[in-house]
């Protein structure tokens, strides 16, 4: 089906989110929209999906107009939209939730989920996916998840999908697989509009791709032009996307973490015996597939969870036993991995959030009144320093974008002198311009002379920041390599193959690239 | 680095098995149920106070078609409706305004009194009531901001009447010391039956709800049992009711003897400041917001929310003791069952229409006293029963509990609405330096 978008428009008060946007999108076709985040591509497709309703334009489908008054609409005009937070029922099964709205019944109003169980199969197998409709949602990880949106979508006889930031949420392997689903799809003449802000996701799989900035097009680009380009046409300014730091120059070792073992509440081992050496002034960087153990390495390194073995220490110091307080007393800055829960208090403003875990110290309070000058300023000078975009100090930080609530965490993080600094994720779900800043900021805090840990599973980031990087799988550290090690050997330890038989299986089957 | 655009697509992972470590953030749901509760808490405790007023209003109105409906007039009225439509119409405005000028009569201004002094009397009847009510609403709104439902303000204040009664009719101390002394009897009695819920949250999990009212039931069978102790009753008397509390404990009263107003109310307008202060201008009450709107981020920030939770409730218990002691010394001047009225239970409703913010349950208090004053008049002059006072206070929570209902009644926007939009570009401007 052809999708084409004319002049649409909207505007929430006096922001225009979308200023007459044209699109065109031929049946089997992906196509991608590319831009920043906060940039419009989501609003316009909520106009396309009928959650919002345009100011001006029209939609038209195979060159007829329609008007959607609601996702019903959308839906029964043969669009479907997988949203970036799922719209599932936990508690019901993968065949229940597919039928869920549709549902077919048998004779006296009995419900048919033989008939849904098929659907989800057939569908499944058409595509070359496994897919359980017996399985319930809840238990199933978010790439399978994700599979379940799709489905839904497929078994409404979507002709036009819309994938709002589909792998903003997956692991590699799991991105991966949604790209040959992807493909499999526009092979059998699905229309898909690929909302992302990734570059390489979207030369590897997109047809045609359209660049929105500040609600507007501001142009397309094929998918063989070069990511520098695409970059630079997102964020309209040249963009550098190798961080080109300058080589580590190690110190004295000061952060030491030996044979560190932590249980989960299972009491099943999620850290398992690890062990490594940190020096000032060098970034080490763990590198692992989602759900390896290093939210627990992590979280055991504040004092969040208590090792059942191990030390950690700082400077000659054990910080194993230490409450959260008195490990971030001790010098050490901390990003949590997800900052909407962990980083940030949403309800909070900005100004109270850049000093969340400061608020006691002499500088911001005295004898346990707040010093309400010195947090003013404090944003003031941190807003001015990491470019971040708010209307003020007094907004609400959970009305920020993500990349600018990500400035706010690393903004408070690295506004004190540190003795370590661990990240994790430092950069999920930021666009490219917001991760080239924050990238240097880490780099700098390195030639400071701080010891820096980040967690990432991306592997672009692992290894663009890296000095050494330790691989992580099963809770265990499978190797400490040298940051320019090939992505091959990587792969393979990341999948908990040894070091050295990861290097001679890549040198016997070299991978082509994409 | 350019020839290899996906870093996952190229590794061999592919078709390894998953890990068996879970996948975080794997539920669609996300958030807790736990969660869900706490923010929906903190959504009708700390709306806009717009949707207060207009609660009001509307609770008013309601409140005026059920006078007219009870009033035997109006009734027999109705019975010949359809010859003369407007003896009803007549019959139940007329019933409906005398209920409410009674009522206003009585709680703030009576035009028709003699002199100046009896004419403001019920407003100083009102700022009387509402003392005890405001204090304890404080301490519930504290409760509310950090994110605890501490419904148990009725067993603190109990405890603090008992304990700040005890001290002031038991102990003979020198005047000005006496009174501090049992006023911080008071707070000792809330802060710790309080700080008992706190201490088993933070170390069990047991829910504070279902402590704090389990709590209420010990605290008013407590006092019954030591009103039969000699301790506590008269010597030689059998009453239930304890000796009268010393002139030096007592509250003095404000404007003299024709009015019961007392130094209590002062002490309630200290407490919304230093309420005020606490939530807005401490440390420690920067840290209760914090825990009460995101306790992971508290955590992860290095901030105790096991001890948080138990200064909260600490601090709670404590503004309702003092409001329990306040009630005795100020106004009760003996202990009895009944010391503590409903007070506590129309605290936790007091500091939901103020919003929990300081200010707000200063108003909402003196409202909550005038309504209470004034219903009382208005039976007394119009026979209306004073159960439409409690449906009137009934109907305000239910409304503030369904701010879409109001908004719907008055077509207000939605404040929440741009929230809900997925994508809500910035404005471009950098705050500071702009």
């Amino acid at each position: 089906m052809k999708l084409e978008l004319r002049g649409i428009t909207k505007s929430f008060g006096p922001l225009v989110a979308n200023d007459h946007i044209d699109l065109v999108v031929e049946p089997g076709q992906i196509h991608a929209l590319l831009g920043e985040n906060g940039a419009g591509k989501s609003t316009l497709m909520n106009v396309l999906f009928g959650l919002y309703s345009a100011d001006e334009g029209e939609i038209l489908l195979d060159d007829e107009e329609r008007t959607f008054e609601g996702p019903g609409d959308a839906l029964a005009a043969g669009i479907g939209m997988v949203h970036q937070h799922f719209m599932l029922v936990p508690v019901f099964t993968v065949a229940e939730n597919v039928m869920l709205g549709h549902e077919a019944t048998k004779s006296a109003g009995l419900l048919d989920l033989e008939a849904a169980r098929t659907r989800v199969r057939e569908l499944a197998a058409r595509f070359g996916f496994e897919l359980d409709p017996d399985a319930v949602v809840e238990d199933l990880p978010v790439g399978v998840q994700q599979r379940v949106e799709i489905v839904k979508a497929l078994a409404r006889d979507a002709k036009v999908l819309i994938l709002d930031e589909p792998t903003a949420v997956l692991t590699p392997q799991e991105t991966d697989e949604l790209i040959g689903i992807m493909r499999q799809l526009r092979d059998a003449g699905t229309s898909i509009v690929f909302i992302t802000h990734k570059l390489r996701e979207v030369r590897a799989v997109a047809d045609v791709i359209t660049v929105i900035r500040r609600g507007r097009v501001v142009g397309s680009a094929s998918p063989d032009a070069a990511e520098t380009e695409l970059a630079s046409m997102m964020v309209g300014r040249a963009v550098s996307l190798s961080l080109g730091k300058a080589p580590a120059q190690p110190g004295d070792t000061t952060f030491e973490v030996r044979n560190l073992t932590v249980l989960d509440a299972a009491g099943s081992v999620v850290l398992d015996d690890v062990s490594f050496d940190l020096a000032r002034g060098e970034i080490l960087t763990v590198a692992g597939v989602q759900g390896n153990g290093q939210t627990e390495l992590a979280e055991a390194l504040l004092g969040l969870t208590p090792p059942i073995a191990g030390s950690v220490r700082l400077e000659g110091r054990d910080l194993v036993g230490l409450s959260p307080r008195e490990v971030l007393d001790a010098g050490v800055g901390f990003v949590p991995e997800d900052r909407s829960v962990d980083g940030l208090v949403g309800d909070f403003t900005v100004e109270e959030n850049l000093v969340l875990d400061l608020v006691h110290t002499p500088a911001y309070s005295r004898g346990g009144a707040l010093n309400l000058g010195a947090i003013r300023r404090n944003a003031e000078h941190r807003i001015d320093e990491f470019d971040i975009r708010t209307q003020g100090p007094a907004q609400a930080a959970g009305r920020l974008s993500g990349g600018n609530q990500q400035k706010v965490v690393l903004a408070r993080e690295l506004s004190r002198p540190l003795k370590l600094f661990v990240a994790s994720q430092p950069t999920r779900g930021v666009d490219v311009g917001s991760i080239e800043f924050l990238h240097r900021r880490i780099v700098a805090e390195r030639d400071n002379g701080t010891p820096v840990l980040i967690v990432s599973t991306e592997l672009d980031e692992v290894v663009e920041l890296a000095d050494r990087i330790a691989v992580m799988y099963r809770g265990r550290i499978v190797g400490i390599v040298p940051a320019d090690t090939p992505r091959d050997v990587l792969g393979l330890m990341m999948a908990g193959v040894p070091q050295s038989e990861a290097e001679q299986q890549a040198a016997e089957h070299p991978t082509a690239g994409l | 680095m350019s020839d290899e655009i996906l870093p996952g697509a190229t590794s061999p992972t592919i078709g390894m098995p998953q890990p068996e470590a879970p996948t975080p953030g794997a539920p669609a749901g996300g958030a807790t149920s736990e969660d869900r509760a706490a923010s929906m808490l903190r959504r009708i405790a700390t709306g806009e106070i717009g949707v207060s007023v207009l609660a009001f209003v509307l609770a008013l109105v309601i409140g005026g078609i059920l006078i007219a409906a009870v009033d035997p007039d109006v009734t027999k009225a109705a019975g010949y409706f359809f010859s003369r439509p407007s003896d009803l119409l007549t019959a139940a405005w007329d019933s409906v305004t005398q209920a409410y000028s009674a009522m206003f009569k009585g709680a703030v201004f009576n035009p028709d009194a003699a002199t100046f002094q009896q004419a403001i009397r019920p407003l100083t009847e009102t700022m009387t009531v509402a003392t005890p009510l405001i204090i304890a609403a404080l301490g519930v709104a504290v409760g509310f901001r950090a994110g605890l439902f501490n419904i148990g303000a009725q067993g603190q204040v109990i405890l603090g009447a008992t304990l700040g009664g005890y001290v002031g009719f038991a102990w003979h101390l020198p005047v000005g010391l006496h009174l501090l002394v049992a006023l911080v009897g008071g707070i000792l009695g809330g802060a710790i039956w309080a700080g008992i819920a706190g201490f088993l949250r933070a170390r069990t999990g047991a829910h504070e709800v279902i402590v704090t009212i389990m709590l209420n039931y010990v605290a008013l069978y407590l006092l019954s049992y030591l009103l039969t102790t000699d301790a506590f009753t008269i010597p030689g008397s059998n009453q239930p009711t304890s000796p009268g509390v010393d002139e030096s404990a007592q509250l003095p009263l404000l404007l003299g003897d024709w009015s019961r107003l007392n130094a209590g109310f002062i002490v309630a307008i200290l407490a919304a400041v230093f309420v005020w202060w606490l939530m807005t201008r401490s440390v420690i009450g920067f840290r209760f917001r914090a825990v009460g709107s995101n306790p992971h981020a508290s955590r992860t920030a290095g901030v105790s929310i096991s001890t948080t939770i138990v200064l909260v409730m600490v601090t709670s218990g404590a503004l309702a003791g003092l409001a329990g002691a306040v009630q005795i010394l100020g106004t009760e001047k003996q202990l009895s069952a009944g010391i503590a009225g409903s007070l506590g239970f129309d605290a936790i409703t007091v500091a939901l229409l103020g919003r929990s913010r300081p200010l707000g349950i200063f108003l909402a208090g003196l409202l909550y006293g005038g309504l209470d004053v004034g219903g009382r008049v208005m039976e007394a002059a119009t026979g209306t029963p004073i159960d439409i006072v409690l449906v009137i206070q009934a109907l305000v929570v239910l409304f503030i509990a369904a701010p879409p209902l109001v908004r719907a009644i008055f077509h207000l926007p939605d404040p929440t609405a741009p929230r809900r939009a997925k994508v809500r570009p910035e404005p471009v401007v950098k705050g500071a330096s702009a």
